[in-house]
């Protein structure tokens, strides 16, 4: 494992830097059941970090955490440095941290286009009134923010579908719609919970690319939920596994690969 | 042309102007519906109240005074001012903007996630509670209101049009008053249309209204735009109380205009903004053509129940108005 606190350079030649975020000993209960169990991992700059698991281990709840979507009954959670106070999760969104959904959540009845302008209302500053108005300020805001839009565009490669509503669109575009939703938003961290879930191989190959295009280009801190092994492994840098609430391996994919614990979890072990 | 044919079509403009009163109503519903999925029951009073609170600030009048002069033995009732129109209709547009803050935080916020029948039911309690408050403050005898719009039939287009028709014939009548009301709607709706489609707060509104967990994740403040929602709300109230009070007195029953609202809905659809015009539009002509054709034979007295009527086939027929969503789950 490469040492956690000083930053490296990837055989690929990204930067990974220092520890982005730290969340310490979270523990989640609904009711009676604990769907987290004091867990403890970090997310570095620069990396892509996976949490995998088998069904029901606690990964979306997870990701919920870090996205100020639940609120942990135990725990801390540390975002550049800083504890986070309890806040509502679109105070959380506006401190860079842009999240997909496991079930896609986009604005259905809106384009493409002003589904992914929605990204970028925390840069945009300017208020109501001149807003009604649409004086110089506001006006000016949006040509900014909408460049901003159509480079997402053509990075993602959607120009075709712009001014389509979502509504229309196949599985797969909306996936990617919903990407670069979260991307115009030029998060900290981008959080994707499952993107590949119920693609066709063809698709994911796509949707990979992108992942590590984002990554690349932006240098975007991304931690990612996946189901399809394969491509967790070639994905990322660090993988935190998940089962029954608990964590039972953290590490590089071929760490994680060869951890007994997460092999008995895959493959079922005998308990006796 | 016979004279027969020219009051057919001025009952048909009449009949317009009223429609364009009904859709001022309805484009409160529809507001509130597309962005909150609640049906606003108290629209209607919130109509009533803002036009009680401007005749009550013009005037002078002290609210509560009937109440301060039970406790206290005093006899107020004036200030001993009168607020002119412009600063009368500012200060009412700050006290909705109030009000809608109230709901939100005493009411909706706490409401999230329930069945809409709830939020319909807490709408009927705001309404009732709104009406008495309306009646607290500012009494309950009938008001006139004057904000300085024209009213009277205009000469000029009588003149014009008279020479139409034969000598029995004296042109088209027709109240200023409803033509600036429809030069006002019109500007309400574009303005309400761009303000939707084109600003910031207008595209978050519309994302809280698709879907709020989207909503969240890019960083919008629900409560925010439902406060800026019932705000909106509040303004097109405003307009409607001002418009309806203008013409026929600021007086209780004027809640009881948000029930004609409720044809116009679902004849426009509750989903759609332009919905709302042509609904409103289309009762208001079709109550006037009706009374005027089957009504003259069948003893009149059917504006009273045309729209609903009208409504009721709609749901037989196109229960998703003419604009409306039509909703079409996947199984």
């Amino acid at each position: 494992m490469k040492d956690m606190y000083e930053p490296y350079v990837t055989d690929d030649g990204r930067t990974i830097g220092r520890c982005l975020m730290d969340m310490r000993n979270i523990t989640l209960r609904f009711g009676g059941v604990e769907a987290i169990k004091n867990i403890s991992f970090d997310i570095r700059e620069g990396e892509i970090r996976a949490i995998i698991g088998p069904n029901g281990a606690g990964k979306s709840s997870m990701l919920n955490v870090v996205s100020g979507f639940y609120v942990p009954q135990e725990g801390e959670v540390w975002f550049r440095g800083t504890k986070r106070p309890p806040m509502k999760p679109y105070q959380v969104a506006r401190q860079g941290i842009a999240r997909t959904f496991q079930n896609i959540a986009l604005f259905e009845g809106m384009s493409v286009l002003d589904n992914i302008m929605t990204g970028r209302l925390g840069h945009m500053k300017t208020g109501l009134f001149s807003q009604a108005w649409w004086y110089g300020s506001a006006q000016k805001e949006e040509t900014v923010n909408r460049e901003a839009v159509e480079k997402v565009i053509d990075f993602l490669e959607i120009q075709h579908i712009r001014k389509t509503p979502v509504g229309r669109l196949p599985y797969g575009l909306k996936k990617r719609v919903e990407l670069a939703r979260a991307l115009a938003a030029e998060p900290k961290l981008l959080l994707l919970d499952e993107p590949m879930a119920g693609m066709n191989v063809e698709e994911k190959e796509d949707m990979s690319r992108f992942i590590l295009d984002v990554n690349d280009e932006f240098g975007t801190t991304i931690a990612l939920i996946e189901h399809d092994m394969g491509v967790v492994m070639d994905l990322s840098d660090r993988v935190v596994v998940m089962d029954y609430g608990k964590k039972i391996g953290d590490g590089t994919p071929d760490e994680v690969r060869n951890n007994q614990a997460v092999i008995d979890a895959y493959l079922g072990v005998s308990h006796d | 042309m016979g004279d027969q044919f020219l009051f057919a079509i001025e009952v048909m403009i009449n009949g317009l102007m009223a429609g364009v009163l009904y859709a001022l109503v309805a484009l409160g519903f529809v507001l509130i519906f597309k962005a909150s999925g609640i049906f606003n029951y108290a629209q209607g009073v919130m109509a009533l109240f803002a036009a009680l609170t401007l005749v009550g600030i013009m005037e002078g009048q002290v609210p509560f005074s009937h109440l301060i002069n039970a406790i206290f033995g005093t006899k107020i009732h004036h200030f001993g001012w009168e607020v002119p129109a412009i600063l009368a209709i500012l200060l009412t547009m700050m006290i909705m903007v109030f009000f809608a803050w109230a709901v939100n935080h005493f009411v909706m916020r706490h409401l999230v996630n329930q069945e809409p029948i709830i939020l319909f039911m807490a709408t009927i309690g705001l309404a009732y509670f709104l009406e008495g408050v309306g009646d607290l403050m500012w009494g309950s005898e009938i008001k006139t209101l004057d904000v300085g719009l024209p009213q009277g039939g205009s000469f000029w287009i009588e003149d014009m049009t008279a020479g139409l028709g034969s000598d029995n014939f004296f042109g088209f009548f027709i109240d200023k008053l409803d033509m600036v009301a429809t030069v006002i709607a019109a500007i309400l709706v574009v303005g309400l249309v761009v303000f939707a489609q084109y600003t910031k707060q207008g595209r978050a509104m519309r994302a809280v209204a698709d879907d709020h967990q989207a909503a969240l994740s890019v960083g919008i403040s629900l409560n925010y735009i439902w406060v800026l929602v019932w705000s909106l709300a509040g303004f097109v109230a405003l307009v409607a109380g001002i418009m309806w009070g203008a013409k026929s007195g600021v007086q209780f029953s004027l809640s009881l205009i948000a029930l004609k609202a409720l044809p116009v809905l679902m004849l426009g659809g509750f989903t759609s903004i332009p919905g709302a015009i042509v609904g409103g539009l289309i009762i208001g002509v079709g109550e006037k053509i009706f009374e005027f054709t089957v009504g003259a034979a069948i003893g009149g007295a059917t504006e009273n129940w045309f729209a609903y009527m009208l409504a009721l086939l709609f749901l037989v027929f196109r229960p998703q108005g003419l604009f409306g969503e039509k909703i079409i789950e996947r199984v």
